[in-house]
């Protein structure tokens, strides 16, 4: 203490942060773990020198390099975000029925959950795929039934998203031959094609043939779209099951992006310019219930993302700076004990994701840890983002949350983490030989064990799970939506009339010629397109890759 | 006399990726002390059978978040059956409706255990109910 001239007496010698600090260690604080969800400690005040930002190095602009606070100058002030609610079971008529009722009630876009059988390259007629046709999503099996799943939608006006992997080319070419078939040009088409293999070896587990092979079937979609489907993405970069199979926050950003700069080589490696084919990379994230670690990731995302394009792999075009990316809300942070709870922490995974400038949406609905969702329970849900986009007034200003201490320093944080793991994947010799040693799959389930021990012993609690636990007994639980049996029977029969009423002989040759093209190096998806055409079924098409490709075996991890 | 070790099958049947659930509770159970053997994804119920039957189990354990385990669940069983497995501990997880619980537990199935599942509990009750059936067994020699 001294004493001013004026006689008053003020603090000198004591830094007020350190006043703070003192005070802070000095006071009783509840006995938690101070950790983000991922784990990671925080301190319990974030200041100035907390979080060090050159702002025009860092953050910029939105709309401007390297896009931390956003893609678009106008954000959502220009153009909300897209509600994109998942959608499919049951039949190629069912869930038509669904997409209709979907946009019916506001919704911008489609988005496709196929079944297992699809997911797996499958027809619905295999022996390997009884019990689950149409169960998690909706079973395609034929161009017919992508004309039927189609029906009555203007495909040149409607964007479409397909959350499918393996057999993602084939996928695409009935979609094509569809857009074809209705009248459309393939060239107005809009949507996205999930079609991001590496993390299917990584978490997912939905593959059809070893790396290799699928990276240049993947590599063809690219090149084969930025001529004649141009505003599809060619592949949404996925940490969404990453981050579901178990990942930390920072874990899911960085084998994300480790993930997209491999498919970037691999552009690069088969003779593209890299502004060919970058602006339609897309990706997508989870929102998980820590509110600002997520929002963290999401703005972190965005600088690495720019940052390596322009300055490691030469792109001049700044739309292949630029991250856009969908998100889904977490569906292991839901509960299957007092459901309706989780409409409450899938409105704050919305919130986050909306505050980290994601470019479209999904939100899960309350019942998804027992079904798939009731008509209800799916409204509920789009009403959730609607009430975000229109009621509560964050959709004012861009990037609300830049120059938050802690905020940043997360964002910081984040992208240091990530930048390690890009080191220890490089030390692997790249994504592909690091899947091959159990590298990801390893650290995920790490990460996942230590979870489930925080939650056991109390660490991190869950309402309903470890805390305000009710006895439900065996009561009641909430409506659960049941696909009918009828689904496994109609989807057979109607691949049965298939093969009964189409050209055996076309189909013949068009599965020959994709037998030759697997090895001539012409592009994959010209040909499927052409097969599509001629009602080949997506499990026939992926049986010829499965011979000539080989199946893909998991290496043990455990 | 040595301590006899609870063998256990964790199995993924059908086409379901989804390891997760699978991969925890059977790193669990090794910590618990038993012998674990994972089949690995995309397994059919015969593919789950025999290995079972080579691994000689006394447990075998299925997930499936697919949907499908009212198909699935009593193929394994079955398939366990025919090869003269029926007396192994049949348990089972995922996302799975009270109901289809319920009827499971009625065809075979000592066990079902939910979403938010703690694998204490299910590593307690499989020794638990491994010891009651070896206790039995002495008992009947």
């Amino acid at each position: 203490m001294s004493t001013s001239t004026d006689g008053a007496s003020i603090v000198t010698a004591v830094n007020p942060r350190e006043m703070w600090a003192t005070a802070m260690a000095a006071g009783k604080v509840r006995d938690v773990e101070f950790t983000t969800l991922s784990g990671e400690p925080v301190q319990p005040l974030y200041g100035p020198e907390d979080a060090s930002v050159d702002y025009e190095r860092d953050l910029g602009w939105p709309g401007q390099f390297p896009y931390t606070r956003g893609v678009h100058p106008t954000m959502y002030r220009g153009r909300l975000w897209t509600m994109r609610q998942f959608a499919g079971f049951g039949t190629a008529r069912e869930t038509n029925e669904r997409f209709k009722f979907l946009l019916d009630h506001g919704q911008t876009g489609l988005s496709t959950a196929f079944d297992f059988p699809t997911l797996m390259g499958r027809d619905s007629d295999d022996p390997m795929c009884r019990g689950e046709v149409g169960q998690v999503g909706v079973a395609i099996s034929s161009l017919r039934d992508m004309e039927m799943l189609m029906d009555g939608i203007p495909m040149d006006r409607v964007s479409t998203s397909m959350t499918i992997n393996g057999p993602a080319p084939i996928l695409l070419a009935f979609y094509i031959a569809c857009a074809e078939n209705q009248g459309v040009d393939p060239k107005v088409t809009r949507g996205t094609l999930q079609n991001d293999i590496l993390k299917e070896y990584q978490a997912q587990h939905a593959w059809l043939v070893p790396p290799e092979p699928a990276l240049r079937m993947i590599t063809d979609v690219m090149s084969y779209c930025a001529e004649h489907v141009p505003k599809f993405n060619t592949i949404s970069i996925s940490g969404y099951h990453i981050r579901e199979a178990g990942s930390t926050a920072a874990q899911e950003l960085a084998f994300t992006l480790a993930n997209g700069m491999e498919y970037v080589r691999r552009g690069i490696a088969a003779g593209m310019d890299v502004d060919e084919f970058a602006p339609r990379l897309s990706f997508f994230f989870d929102s998980h219930v820590d509110f600002f670690e997520e929002i963290a990731k999401f703005r972190a995302a965005r600088r690495i993302w720019a940052r390596k394009m322009r300055d490691e792999f030469g792109a001049k075009d700044p739309r292949s700076w630029m991250l856009r990316f969908h998100t889904q809300t977490a569906g292991v942070s839901l509960t299957a004990q007092q459901p309706e709870n989780n409409i409450v922490r899938t409105a704050f995974e919305a919130l986050a994701a909306v505050l980290g400038g994601t470019q479209s949406l999904h939100t899960n609905s309350m019942d998804e840890t027992l079904s798939l969702p009731t008509e209800k329970a799916a409204k509920i849900a789009l009403r959730t983002q609607q009430i975000i986009a229109e009621e509560i007034e964050v959709t004012n200003v861009v990037d609300p949350l830049a120059g938050s201490y802690f905020v940043e320093a997360e964002t910081n944080r984040l992208e240091a983490q990530a930048e390690q793991y890009f080191l220890e994947v490089e030390q692997r010799g790249g994504v592909v030989p690091a899947i091959d040693a159990g590298y990801f799959q390893r650290e995920i389930h790490n990460s996942a064990a230590r979870y489930q021990r925080a939650v056991e012993a109390g660490r991190k609690r869950i309402v309903g799970v470890n805390s305000y636990v009710e006895d439900e007994g065996d009561g009641p639980e909430i409506e659960v939506h049941r696909i009918d049996p009828e689904t496994e029977r109609e989807a057979l029969a109607g691949l049965r009339d298939l093969k009964r009423t189409r050209d055996g002989a076309a189909v013949e040759r068009e599965l020959a010629a994709v037998r030759e093209t697997c090895h001539d190096g012409s592009n994959l998806l010209e040909r499927f397109i052409s097969a599509a055409h001629a009602y080949c079924t997506v499990g026939e098409i992926a049986q010829v890759l499965r011979d000539e490709f080989g199946e893909y075996r998991e290496p043990k991890i455990l | 006399m040595v301590e006899r070790k609870i063998r256990v099958l964790v199995g993924k049947p059908g086409l379901d990726g989804h390891d997760r659930g699978a991969k925890i509770v059977a790193s669990v159970l090794r910590d618990h002390g038993m012998e674990v053997i994972y089949t690995g994804l995309h397994k059919t119920p015969e593919m789950i059978a025999e290995i079972a039957v080579q691994e000689d189990v006394d447990v075998v354990g299925l997930s499936i978040l697919s949907g499908a385990h009212m198909e699935l669940f009593p193929r394994v069983r079955k398939a366990l059956e025919e090869r003269g497995l029926g007396q192994v501990l049949l348990v089972g997880g995922g996302i799975i409706p009270k109901d289809d619980m319920r009827e499971l537990e009625r065809e075979g199935f000592a066990k079902l255990f939910g979403p938010g599942t703690k694998t204490d509990d299910i590593a307690n009750y499989i020794t638990d109910e491994m010891s009651r059936r070896w206790a039995k067994e002495g008992a009947d020699v």
